[in-house]
């Protein structure tokens, strides 16, 4: 059964993004730790030198990561400490070449083994996903699937073999904050409840609790990743209380409306 | 074969959002490309516009020095300069073909960039071109072109401020703006469809080198020889010899400082296989795939992989990859100018460079041809200085 479908329960929920090494891994160990408390899962990110589907704010996230030094074989050690404080259900996000380039069922492997549960690789299309999903399945990872706005008659082949989560591309164009989303979400979900019950989050541009709430109220989850990471941005190794202050307002926001 | 692939390499590894623009292009390529409608036009523009046939010029000098038949395939003749055009010519017309308004465009040394405002200034479409900061500051005059032509020229600040990060931008930026806008990428590469659209419209020059060598000496070429940063002006010239087995087919990539040095762009030489840009083929990485900054002297060759197709040919044995150093292609540079008169750009000049050191090892009647992808205006400055010598207007 997976854990990430399980997180999102009868109630909505919070899906929050970090980028790992961003400040430091010590400093990203104390943000999940603390974010365990508000959001029902917790993307890590793994840095990549060249994060094409990145708005500023996440491109920046991982340029200073990658100049700390940070490896996947310190982010898998980093999940090994986390996982003995606590049960939050943990998906990677990467890219594809991370995962390739370490071999893609030894860091599958790798990764399950620390306890991850899941993985996102926002440039492998369904067209692509031979590649990884068969080998997450293997190992009990959750191989999730994105959808977008355009993807229309896409979305029920795609959502018909999703797992753990559906994750719903509020907007065109690349991560980061925005003012106002005008896609259609509530028809995304629509087409994605007719062939799956597996849960569909939105994310892409959410950055407010009036958002958060306005999206969780048409969907079974948000998720928020630059505007978290714009306040570790901001406060560095001191953003732990930042971040949890926000992230027990999305939470507040998200519950509002369960 | 899996949609997409040659062999293991290629594929469509981008954002769900990217899939159903490609799916369209897909089916342009398919539907409008063969039609009859567009090819008379294509065929007429590349005639009349680009000036085609590119001559196929027999060196009485450079064949003398250097003891078998040395023949250049003059891309440097076409209009703005360079190969680019025969893509941004077809991708041009296909965009009006498909409804949509605006080019958009990567661009390294400027070239693409030259070559893609040009057919939208032309056409009467849109143009933004996304350019490295760095690359701005060596091929300033590109930059100037560009904007002559209407087109916008945006800046790119991000990672090493190259080619690389002038695509990653370029996706970026179509990813916000598909409905009315093409992606106009200038190599052979990117995610499927692009490898196979931009090699077709580039296999005009094997297509080309094929009949005037048979028709001015009744016989194929021994060798071809092309520089490969992404590799279009290197498929093109191979294309139409890869059935015959008789014609070494060899991919001059851009040393930089040396492959032994971490400035270098030599992918097949230095790579490992990845997944980047949309397309499985060979990166410049490290042992956790991040992707390298590479360096060389060309800024059309300094991008840190190759197209699929490239990789299928290394790994088939079928074309050889070889590198060529900066220090080599700038003596190349200057021996082609001194030597017959023609300033090649310096990403050619890698390929000649090459042809000079198969001298000792190929007899006298072996015919060469080597492609002159553009040409060396636009690297006189660079040059200079690579001399110590400062240009001033």
């Amino acid at each position: 059964m997976s854990k990430i479908k399980n997180a999102f329960g009868p109630g909505k929920a919070f899906v929050a993004f970090l980028t790992c090494g961003d400040p430091d891994l010590d400093t990203t160990e104390k943000l999940v730790l603390s974010l365990a408390a508000h959001a029902d899962v917790i993307e890590l990110g793994i840095p990549f030198s060249d994060p094409t589907a990145e708005g500023p704010t996440i491109q920046g996230a991982n340029l200073r990561a990658l100049s700390g030094g940070v490896t996947t074989d310190q982010i898998f050690e980093l999940v090994r400490r986390i996982r003995k404080q606590t049960a939050v259900p943990l998906a990677f996000m990467t890219y594809a070449n991370v995962v390739f380039s370490y071999g893609t069922e030894r860091f599958i492997k790798t990764a399950a083994q620390a306890g991850m549960d899941g993985l996102i690789l926002p440039d492998v299309p369904f067209e692509e996903k031979e590649e990884f999903a068969p080998v997450c399945r293997a190992y009990g990872l959750d191989f999730i699937s994105l959808i977008a706005p355009t993807s229309r008659q896409r979305i029920a082949r795609i959502a018909k073999e999703a797992e753990g989560f559906v994750y719903c591309v509020s907007s065109l164009g690349v991560t980061g904050v925005r003012s106002q989303i005008t896609s259609d979400i509530g028809a995304m979900v629509r087409q994605v409840r007719e062939v799956t019950d597996v849960p569909a989050a939105v994310g892409f541009g959410i950055s407010t609790p009036a958002q958060a709430a306005d999206m969780a109220a048409k969907a079974d989850g948000v998720i928020l990743g630059s505007a978290i990471v714009k306040l570790v941005e901001r406060y560095g190794r001191d953003a732990v209380p930042h971040v949890a202050e926000f992230a027990q307002k999305i939470k507040d926001a998200v519950r509002s409306v369960s | 074969m899996k949609k997409g692939y040659y062999g293991d390499f290629g594929g469509q590894f981008v954002p769900e959002l990217l899939m159903p623009p490609l799916l369209e292009l897909e089916e342009a390529m398919r539907t409008i490309v063969p039609s009859p409608g567009f090819q008379n036009e294509l065929n007429a523009l590349l005639a009349d516009y680009v000036g085609r046939p590119s001559p196929l010029y027999r060196c009485p000098n450079l064949s003398k020095e250097l003891g078998f038949d040395l023949w250049l395939k003059r891309e440097d003749l076409n209009h703005t300069g360079a190969h680019k055009i025969n893509n941004t010519m077809g991708q041009g017309l296909l965009t009006k073909y498909m409804g949509k308004s605006v080019l958009l465009a990567e661009t390294g040394a400027g070239q693409h960039g030259v070559a893609t405002a040009t057919a939208a200034a032309l056409m009467g479409l849109d143009c933004e071109i996304f350019m490295g900061q760095e690359d701005m500051r060596r091929q300033a005059l590109n930059v100037y072109k560009m904007r002559l032509l209407g087109a916008r020229v945006h800046s790119v600040t991000s990672g090493t401020a190259t080619l690389k990060d002038a695509v990653s931008e370029t996706m970026r930026e179509w990813t916000g703006r598909i409905a009315d806008t093409h992606y106009v990428l200038g190599s052979v590469m990117g995610p499927h469809p692009f490898p196979t659209i931009v090699r077709d419209f580039q296999a005009v020059i094997s297509q080309e080198i094929r009949e005037q060598m048979l028709g001015q000496e009744g016989r194929l070429p021994d060798a071809v020889l092309a520089c490969v940063g992404g590799g279009s002006n290197a498929i093109g010239a191979f294309y139409h010899f890869i059935g015959d087995a008789s014609v070494r087919l060899i991919g001059c990539e851009a040393a930089g400082r040396g492959v032994d040095t971490p400035e270098t762009a030599a992918t097949i030489a230095t790579g490992k296989p990845g997944i980047f840009h949309g397309m499985k083929s060979y990166f410049c990485q490290d042992q956790y795939g991040q992707i390298a900054p590479v360096y060389s002297i060309s800024a059309g060759l300094d991008y840190p992989g190759i197209g699929p197709e490239h990789a299928q040919l290394h790994d088939t044995g079928r074309a050889q990859y070889v590198a060529i150093t900066d220090d080599e292609a700038v003596e190349a540079f200057e021996y082609l100018s001194r030597t017959e008169g023609i300033i090649p750009a310096i990403e050619s000049a890698h390929a000649l460079a090459y042809a000079r050191k198969l001298a000792p090892e190929m007899p006298r009647d072996k015919i060469i041809v080597v492609v002159v992808s553009g040409r060396g205006d636009k690297d006189c400055a660079a040059i200079a200085r690579y001399r110590g010598e400062e240009l001033s207007e």
